[in-house]
């Protein structure tokens, strides 16, 4: 009984810190775009654009929700739905931290504990295919049901590199449970699947955010819903709440692989180095240096409001590092810390190539998956069985 | 009949196979009544999913893996059949623009 | 639990089953065939086949639906339009469909008396992705390696009939 109240306050908790994520997830992006092109981004609403995420929700809902004529209506309203439930469903298997202790009750860190978990997230993966082709065709226009059709073959031919590039890992933890491939990566950044073992995981992890790439629809790989190839791909008949799903769906997915890389690439939550040598202070470190930097330009003021706002934030900052300290509180949030350090390093990554790079064409995209991408993650897995095999005993 | 056993977690494992029968039995209803060949085609899909339910079962009640396998393969030899006889499907629409089997009734065209 | 979680999925995969046959846009029908396979994951998941369930979602559900869709979708196939339906499937067939079923669930309930052995949810613990490894790698490894033969056979297949003439 006391399992299903646990779980029950897990799931809330991590759907709202989910979904808060997934709203602020395009206002980073904006702004990480916007300075690369080096302009501001959205600056206005609120102070450096962040109330800009609860504009966008007001908006969302307040456009009229009109629904086409000439569409099935079934499916058009059943599309976003589907794409958005499967995206949040593989997020209850990923698991955040080490299983730690609540007054008394031993909980994980995570929704569940499956023992199946990689190959489940693969599942949901593959049937998150239907939202988008339905998406497509119940819009009844061709433009949609090509950007449809392109964008469900470009992920089922970017599912089988993605399969292979995590089968290599796989071979060297010998377990599918997420939980326990991250406590196999404990020691030190040269313990992580990265760096160790008889093959290092290069190739693997380089294979594996390629096809991340390509499943997420991003770019370099979005040409199936670019705005100025196909008018807008899939969603072209979609509007309002309905486009705000699918757009939430896409960064789910996003959250999800990039999760899907720190746990099986990059050693999940564990530190870069032993907390025996200290590792435990970083996060108190980066924050109080955050606060310091805020305390000294709140005394010299480049605007006069600043005096006031900038302390304000300097303490603010200063009480997280501090709370990284407290003794009853750091075995949950350290591990916290540096899980959300490598998966915001990966979404940095995401947005940071967007910003960068231009889209493949699409005969471009499916010859890079089945020439390329294919063959090398087949070969990588072949070696990396092959050291295994030799090097185990 | 069996009857109802009265634990709640508990399944007759009868009930298992009855349910693949019925599938099955369901396939085979698509199978003769529809017209359109994807639709004929998916109703061989159902009754190949019912068989493998079928396996699982037996393959929990003699608690070995080997049902599990054949399971395995009865989807790879689905997933071969359903490429080609696509593919078939494909040239058929090809050559006489219908997808009604009624109408494919004769060899020349 | 394990009895409404049963009646409940196998209630679904029945009323899927019954919608696919009677359903008259094809897309309908493939979408009630992966309401199907989901409930069937569901079931496998009940009898402890955790890994049969994952591939069932990833092959089947993934993988050989989604090209069923991309075949309807590009053919364009519309609903069937109703012509005067034939009498003899219907009037000789389903007698014989539902004798068939009488006839095997009499056998089954002959087989298994009072429906034994009772499946309860985690007694079966081999389902799991090593057990079936050591399997198809040691008992089963000749079958492993001709249906790879096959799937080679069935691409060159597919290929060879779908492909445009090259004049």
């Amino acid at each position: 009984m006391e399992f299903f109240i646990i779980t029950l306050i897990k799931a809330g908790l991590i759907a709202g810190v989910l979904l808060t994520g997934l709203a602020y997830l395009p206002w980073l992006e904006r702004k990480v775009i916007a300075h690369v092109q080096s302009r501001m981004g959205p600056s206005r609403v609120g102070p450096h654009g962040l109330m800009q995420p609860l504009a966008d929700l007001i908006k969302f809902l307040s456009k009229e929700d009109l629904i086409p004529a000439h569409v099935n209506k079934f499916y058009y309203v059943l599309a976003p739905f589907l794409a958005t439930a499967l995206a949040l469903t593989s997020i209850s298997v990923v698991p955040f931290g080490p299983q730690i202790d609540v007054f008394g009750w031993k909980t994980n860190m995570g929704m569940t504990d499956l023992n199946i978990g990689v190959v489940f997230i693969l599942a949901v993966s593959s049937v998150g295919v239907y939202g988008i082709a339905l998406g497509g065709w119940a819009s009844n226009n061709k433009y949609a049901l090509l950007g449809a059709l392109r964008s469900s073959a470009q992920m089922i031919s970017y599912e089988l590199p993605m399969a292979l590039a995590i089968a290599a890992p796989l071979l060297m933890v010998n377990t599918l449970n997420l939980r326990a491939i991250v406590e196999k990566q404990q020691g030190s950044m040269l313990d992580w699947n990265l760096l160790h073992g008889p093959f290092p995981q290069v190739f693997g992890f380089i294979i594996f955010m390629i096809a991340a790439f390509a499943e997420t629809n991003r770019i370099p790989f979005d040409l199936p819903e670019a705005e100025n190839e196909l008018v807008a791909g899939f969603h072209t008949e979609y509007s309002s709440m309905k486009f705000a799903l699918f757009f939430m769906a896409e960064y789910g997915n996003m959250v999800t692989v990039c999760c899907m890389a720190t746990i099986l690439f990059l050693g999940g939550w564990n530190p870069i180095w032993p907390s025996e040598y200290g590792s435990n202070f970083v996060a108190t470190l980066l924050f109080g240096g955050a606060a310091a930097i805020m305390f000294y330009h709140g005394f010299n003021p480049a605007r006069p409001k600043d005096r006031i706002t900038l302390p304000i934030f300097g303490t603010v900052f200063a009480g997280i590092a501090l709370v990284f300290q407290v003794p009853f509180l750091a075995p949950a949030l350290q591990p916290l810390f540096w899980y959300s350090l490598k998966v915001g390093f990966l979404l940095f990554l995401f947005i940071w190539i967007r910003a960068t790079l231009p889209r493949f064409r699409y005969d471009q995209l499916m010859r890079f998956a089945w020439l390329f991408l294919f063959p090398v993650a087949m070969v990588n897995l072949l070696v990396t069985g092959f050291l295994v095999a030799l090097f185990t005993k | 009949m069996p009857e109802i056993p009265v634990p709640l977690n508990e399944v007759p494992l009868a009930w298992y196979l009855v349910l693949s029968a019925v599938l099955f039995a369901l396939g085979i209803a698509g199978f003769m009544l529809r017209k359109n060949i994807i639709t004929v085609f998916m109703s061989i899909e159902l009754m190949l999913n019912a068989v493998n339910l079928s396996f699982v079962a037996f393959s929990y009640k003699f608690k070995q893996v080997d049902g599990h396998i054949f399971t395995f393969f009865v989807m790879v030899v689905a997933a071969a059949e359903a490429a080609v006889g696509l593919a078939i499907i494909l040239t058929v629409f090809k050559n006489r623009t219908t997808l009604q089997i009624d109408e494919v009734n004769s060899l020349k065209y | 639990m394990d009895l409404l979680l049963f009646f409940f999925f196998a209630f679904l995969a029945v009323a899927a089953a019954i919608n696919l046959v009677v359903q008259t846009h094809p897309i309908s029908s493939a979408l009630s065939l992966v309401g199907v396979m989901g409930s069937l994951a569901v079931l496998y998941l009940l009898l402890g086949a955790e890994f049969i369930a994952a591939v069932q979602l990833i092959v089947y559900a993934g993988a050989i639906m989604v090209l069923f869709i991309f075949v309807i979708m590009l053919l364009n196939a519309g609903a069937e339009q109703h012509r005067r339906a034939k009498l003899f499937p219907v009037v000789a067939g389903m007698p014989a469909l539902f004798a068939f079923l009488a006839l095997a669930s009499y056998t089954i309930s002959k087989m298994f008396p009072r429906g034994l052995p009772a499946v309860k949810f985690g007694e079966f613990k081999g389902g799991g992705a090593g057990e079936i490894g050591m399997a198809i790698f040691t008992k089963y490894l000749l079958p492993f390696e001709v249906t790879s033969i096959l799937i080679l056979v069935a691409i060159l297949g597919a290929i060879v009939l779908a492909k445009k003439e090259i004049d």
